[in-house]
């Protein structure tokens, strides 16, 4: 069994999100103990990108941040290098980014290294349906999945979605960009049931989310719930004493899915 | 439904945007496919580009540039004279109506310049829509006065502060808002650029400028240009005056981009001197993008070619070899501003000015009988106190 499909084996997993080298590569690295010790199932990093239109204020300040730091991509493959060697994370890695940077680095040499380091997956939000195929060929070769997304607006497309997706299905409750929301207004569950009609592949809810009774609510229907911004936030607000702030908010959020 | 637009232009345009905006991408393929074949939609365009918009717009034979150049034959295509001072407003014309067909009652844009944002809120006062415009916060200060008629013409102008702040912020922001509304908003952007069908539409909207210009010159000379000369940044007016002379192998083709303080400067926006292969704001095309494929800040002193790519089709035509795409400098551009309002009394829009300044060179070098045709794509009287400024001298606004 892969490690993603493991996290999702009679478990629903709460999946966390960080922006990679923000403040510091050597913060980042420490963070991703702290998630999975507090009890993420899944972390993704983000590897930052100069524009990333699918992203609220708060990931594209990290983004901002991570660069200004001088990150780079091959910063974040030795990042997932250290964290599976040296420090014995076992849980699926993902990395989440924009299509340039991995087009630019070239594809074959990109997935090449993602999996060298023991990388599981890549979500690229500027990479729809249509266009995925110049890419999931080279990540397939390489053993990486390629996660597709989902809207609240992809009405007709779902099943075509859904019966090709790898990995877990990433269903972005809200329109618009990243951030915490007060309320998901979207049918989550009515997506669920068109997705589980073509496909056993997980589905796992992001976009907006941010307390425990929302984690609760959507477990009830999605195999799994992401959040992003409400993490890079504490990140945000604590820079690189965040530890004891990460560990409490992520042990809350993963207890309320357990 | 049978018929469908192509999506790419050889290996560049696609649709690298997110899921949300997928299913509203295919149905504005849909209703423009519809619509450009509607006799009615057709008619009302057509209407509005003559009554409104004041088309056709005039070929102008420069002669006193003529003279002075001492070369081919110069002519102007005057879409400076059109309503609201550039060829934006064919564009515009063209998506509000369909926005309207579709339904929505609001449109959003971006702008660099300001030149399209006014575009928009004029088609969007006359429409009788809803018009938010977004615009780089150092544009805003650049171009205060538009600014300030986007607001006379109702539309609200939100001064984007995130990333550089410029053209290609005013961008990513159109798009995250379009993506949270689009039931009854539609995104018209400006240029041949983002995704499919964009750049095909935005194209088509302005092929009246090349269909007008080669009946003129050839109603004038008897003869087709031995080159098109016009500015570019995602490259509308380029692509809509080349298109009336694509298939005229003879007729050369040539795009003048931002140089900046010079394309071996760390400040540029030349994407095809400078840039390489990417995909950015939905289409695969030629950017400046860092070793990881960052996007570069870019600089120009023009705000309306201060982007850091071009359209899909510019970056296919120049990968064909069918137009070629020079660098021109700031220093060039407004040198050209100073000249064409000195020897014809134009003044041209900044933009404009990069391919003037080509034509400058070019001219002498060829002969008396042939001609040459610069797309003039807007007037200059919003960039007067830039000029000024760059010149060292403060006028008040």
């Amino acid at each position: 069994m892969s490690r993603l499909a493991a996290a999702f084996a009679g478990k629903k997993p709460f999946i966390a999100f960080l922006t990679g080298g923000d403040p510091s590569l050597a913060d980042t690295r420490r963070y991703v103990r702290a998630l999975v010790d507090a009890g993420a199932g899944i972390v993704e990093i983000g590897v930052p990108f100069s524009d990333p239109i699918a992203e609220g204020p708060v990931i594209q300040e990290a983004s901002q941040r991570a660069l200004a730091a001088g990150t780079t991509t091959d910063n974040l493959f030795e990042l997932v290098a250290a964290l599976r060697d040296a420090d014995g994370i076992t849980v699926p890695l993902a990395f989440m980014t924009y299509l340039n940077p991995v087009y630019h680095y070239g594809y074959e040499r990109f997935f090449a290294a993602a999996a060298a380091v023991g990388l599981d997956a890549i979500i690229i939000p500027d990479l729809p349906y249509e266009e995925q195929g110049e890419v999931k060929a080279v990540a397939a070769a390489h053993g990486v999945a390629v996660i597709s997304l989902i809207a609240p607006t992809s009405a007709a497309r779902v099943r075509m979605i859904a019966a090709e997706a790898e990995g877990f299905i990433y269903l972005v409750s809200s329109l618009g960009v990243t951030g915490t929301r007060a309320e998901i207004t979207t049918d989550i569950a009515a997506i669920v049931s068109e997705i589980r009609a073509v496909t056993d592949t997980p589905v796992a809810v992001g976009f907006g989310i941010n307390t425990p009774e929302q984690a609760a609510d959507l477990a009830a229907t999605a195999d799994g719930v992401i959040v992003g911004s409400a993490i890079v936030k504490l990140i945000a607000a604590h820079g690189a004493a965040a530890d004891d702030a990460i560990a409490a908010y992520v042990t809350q959020m993963s207890s309320a899915l357990s | 439904m049978g018929v469908t637009l192509s999506k790419r232009f050889g290996e560049h345009g696609g649709q690298y945007i997110p899921e949300t905006l997928m299913s509203e991408l295919i149905k504005l393929e849909a209703a423009y496919l519809h619509f450009k074949e509607d006799p009615a939609f057709t008619a009302d365009l057509g209407e509005l580009l003559r009554t409104y918009a004041g088309r056709p717009s005039g070929l102008y034979f420069a002669a006193h540039m003529t003279a002075d150049l001492g070369g081919a034959k110069v002519y102007l295509k005057r879409e400076d004279l059109n309503h609201t001072g550039s060829h934006k407003i064919n564009n515009v014309l063209g998506q509000c109506l369909l926005a309207q067909r579709m339904g929505k009652t609001r449109v959003i844009a971006e702008t660099g310049a300001g030149q399209h944002g006014v575009a928009t809120a004029t088609a969007a006062a006359l429409l009788g829509m809803e018009c938010e415009v977004f615009m780089g916060k150092e544009d805003t200060e650049r171009q205060a006065l538009n600014v300030y008629r986007m607001e006379l013409l109702g539309a609200k102008v939100h001064a984007v502060t995130t990333g550089t702040q410029v053209l290609k912020d005013a961008v990513n922001e159109a798009m995250r808002e379009w993506a949270s509304r689009m039931d009854d908003t539609h995104y018209v952007l400006g240029s041949v650029m983002g995704p499919h069908p964009f750049p095909t539409m935005v194209r088509d909207f302005q092929k009246v400028i090349g269909v007008e210009a080669r009946e003129q010159i050839l109603a004038a000379e008897g003869r087709l240009p031995a080159a098109v000369l016009a500015c570019v940044g995602g490259g509308s007016n380029a692509i809509g005056i080349f298109h009336g002379f694509l298939t005229d192998a003879e007729v050369r083709l040539i795009g003048c981009e931002a140089a900046g303080e010079g394309v071996d400067t760390e400040r540029n926006a030349a994407t095809i001197a400078n840039g390489s292969l990417g995909v950015f704001h939905g289409m695969k095309s030629y950017f400046c993008q860092d070793e990881y494929g960052q996007i570069a800040p870019v600089y120009s002193i023009s705000a309306g070619l201060d982007y850091p790519g071009i359209g899909p089709e510019h970056a296919f035509l120049h990968d064909s070899g069918r137009a070629l795409y020079v660098p021109i400098t700031d220093e060039q551009a407004v040198s050209a501003f100073e000249y064409l309002s000195r020897v014809e009394g134009i003044i041209p829009a900044v933009e404009s000015a990069h391919a003037v300044a080509y034509a400058r060179e070019l001219v002498p070098t060829l002969s008396p009988a042939e001609n040459v045709i610069i797309n003039l794509s807007g007037r200059g009287d919003k960039d007067v106190a830039a000029i000024a400024r760059y010149r060292g001298k403060e006028v008040g606004e």
